[in-house]
């Protein structure tokens, strides 16, 4: 009977996992099916490489997804360059310096900043960091690629804080004694010995971050302007994937060309995230078999 | 009972109208949105009584109705106005519906070629979800935006960027530019606007002027029965257009209907 019991439950959680396995099968497929008839009108070519967003336009439609790409990049790559060198010595300083009672209150203040709503952000940047960003850099406006650089960035700090805390703390504390018997200081064991020891754990940590930043969409739909221009500089309006198909997709006409195509600019977010977590898992592994 | 089905803009305006109207009467209307082409198809395929539309009505919606046996007539039960807004700080106070939409088609660039400061135009609008985006495109751009024309999420957060944006100017319903008390809002200012150099620069924002139709930057709000109206669907489209229902309309933000199309509105009902 035990053993019978226990193929159940076994059965049961396998059944949970495979769950997982055939919804993400599910959603890819409903992204390939619906993204094909998009490319029976519009060469896939032009679509990649296109400069000119404007479906359903006065004249006439144009579906080039490239200034899209190259805003979604510029606003990820600025999070990052806000966001790991912030989140990495958050992540140390919680991990090796800080004194128990000061981790107990910023550990769960960085939780917090994880469950604010992505619309109360965008509005902050609108209403607060906007405003900011156009008297430092003598602008008329700040929704700009500056300003959603900086809102993911925050978005992302408590997925790179944690995870790299961990990373951080998963180093044994065999190394530290080596380093600090040799006559190494604190400074010097943290900055020479842990963080190198930590690094593929804290690498996955700013992946996963990344991840949220490139996925994230209402924050940047409020917070950038979505000019669909190609960007200059990252003091020009930009307009990224997620925004353009939240905007869209709700209004498109059913099987038109614009409906497919907005799949298939979702095809190619779902590849780039699918890229970066898979970089990320890769990473962790090895980071595991150190261990 | 009654069944009104279509625009989301009027889905507001027409269920306030309704609710006044049955206070007086036995008859129970029943309004509800899902947008201009959804009521139109319910009028047409005769599961709605009378269709509310931002947009008047295509010739092949109208043949379509025809072959259904289905006679469309049409009245305009309240105008929805664009007010053009700019910083207070911005000295333009007026524009022609051509300077607009050149401005607006990235062809004029620089305030100092409307009569500004020597400062880069920087344009706020709507996103392509949106009838306001179409309408505004449609009738006064005549071609496509500029592609640097910001597109924010709603008209709130165009009064919010323009009120922060010295070079800024937008384009929101006349809702949004004044308070519950018929004020105008703070931290914005409201242009003039004529339909030509020539003609007189009007305020959206001043009664007279727009009830006699000289405002250009007014859509009509489309009603469409199947033939002409009677019974208690005649009753709640003549409370619709009379003082009472006019005054709602102006309640919630949008103009009332101006003489010449009342007149067109009586001649319907007849």
């Amino acid at each position: 009977m035990g053993r019978f019991k226990e193929s159940v439950y076994k059965n049961f959680f396998f059944a949970n996992a495979l769950v997982v396995v055939v919804i993400l099968a599910g959603i890819f497929l409903l992204l390939i099916r619906n993204s094909l008839p998009a490319f029976l009108e519009v060469n896939f070519l032009d679509f990649l490489t296109g400069k000119v967003w404007n479906p359903g336009g006065y004249s006439e439609s144009s579906y080039g997804i490239l200034s899209l790409l190259v805003s979604t990049l510029m606003v990820t790559a600025g999070a990052m360059l806000f966001a790991v060198p912030l989140g990495v010595l958050t992540a140390a300083y919680i991990a090796e310096v800080a004194s128990p009672r000061e981790r107990e209150i910023i550990k769960p203040v960085i939780e917090i900043l994880a469950g604010i709503p992505s619309v109360v952000v965008g509005f902050f940047g609108i209403v607060v960091l906007g405003p900011w960003i156009a008297r430092i850099f003598n602008l008329s406006n700040g929704l700009n690629a500056v300003n959603g650089s900086i809102l993911l960035g925050i978005m992302a700090l408590p997925t790179i804080i944690s995870l790299a805390e961990d990373a951080i703390t998963a180093v044994p504390d065999d190394y530290r004694q080596a380093s600090l018997a040799l006559g190494a200081n604190r400074w010097e064991t943290l900055v020479k010995v842990v963080l190198p020891a930590a690094l593929s754990g804290i690498i996955a940590a700013v992946m996963l971050g990344m991840g949220r930043a490139i996925g994230e969409t209402m924050t940047v739909l409020m917070a950038t302007g979505n000019a669909p221009a190609m960007p200059g500089s990252f003091l020009d309006s930009v307009r990224t994937m997620t925004a353009t198909i939240a905007i869209e997709l709700g209004e498109v006409p059913f099987n038109s060309t614009h409906f497919y195509i907005l799949f298939a600019v979702g095809l190619v977010l779902f590849i780039m995230t699918f890229l970066v977590n898979l970089a990320s898992d890769l990473i962790l592994e090895r980071y595991q078999e150190v261990e | 009972m009654l069944e009104v089905r279509g625009s989301d803009t009027e889905l507001n305006l027409v269920q306030h109208m309704a609710e006044k109207f049955m206070e007086d009467s036995d008859t129970v209307i029943s309004v509800t949105g899902g947008g201009s082409g959804t009521g139109i198809a319910a009028l047409i395929n005769g599961e709605a009584d009378m269709a509310n539309s931002s947009r008047p009505m295509k010739d092949d919606e109208i043949e379509q109705a025809k072959a259904n046996g289905v006679d469309p007539v049409e009245f305009v039960v309240a105008m929805d106005g664009l007010c053009i807004i700019v910083n207070p700080d911005n000295p333009v106070d007026k524009l022609t519906v051509e300077q607009i939409g050149a401005i607006y088609r990235g062809e004029i660039t620089n305030w100092k070629e409307v009569g500004g400061k020597d400062q880069e135009i920087s344009l706020y609008g709507r996103q392509n979800n949106s009838g306001t985006f179409v309408f505004f495109r449609d009738n006064i751009l005549k071609g496509d935006y500029s592609e640097k024309m910001k597109r924010m999420n709603g008209n709130a957060q165009i009064v919010e960027g323009v009120k922060t944006d010295a070079a800024g100017i937008g384009y929101v319903g006349v809702g949004y530019v004044v308070d519950e008390a018929g004020n105008q809002v703070e931290g914005i200012k409201v242009v003039k606007v004529g339909k030509d150099e020539n003609s007189k620069y009007v305020s959206p924002l001043n009664k007279e002027e727009v009830l006699s139709g000289a405002y250009p930057v007014a859509r009509p709000l489309y009603q469409y029965t199947n033939g002409k109206p009677e019974g208690a669907l005649l009753d709640f489209i003549k409370f619709e257009l009379s003082d009472a229902g006019q005054k709602i309309a102006v309640e919630e933000g949008f103009f009332p209907v101006p003489e010449e199309l009342k007149q067109q509105n009586e001649a319907n009902l007849q």
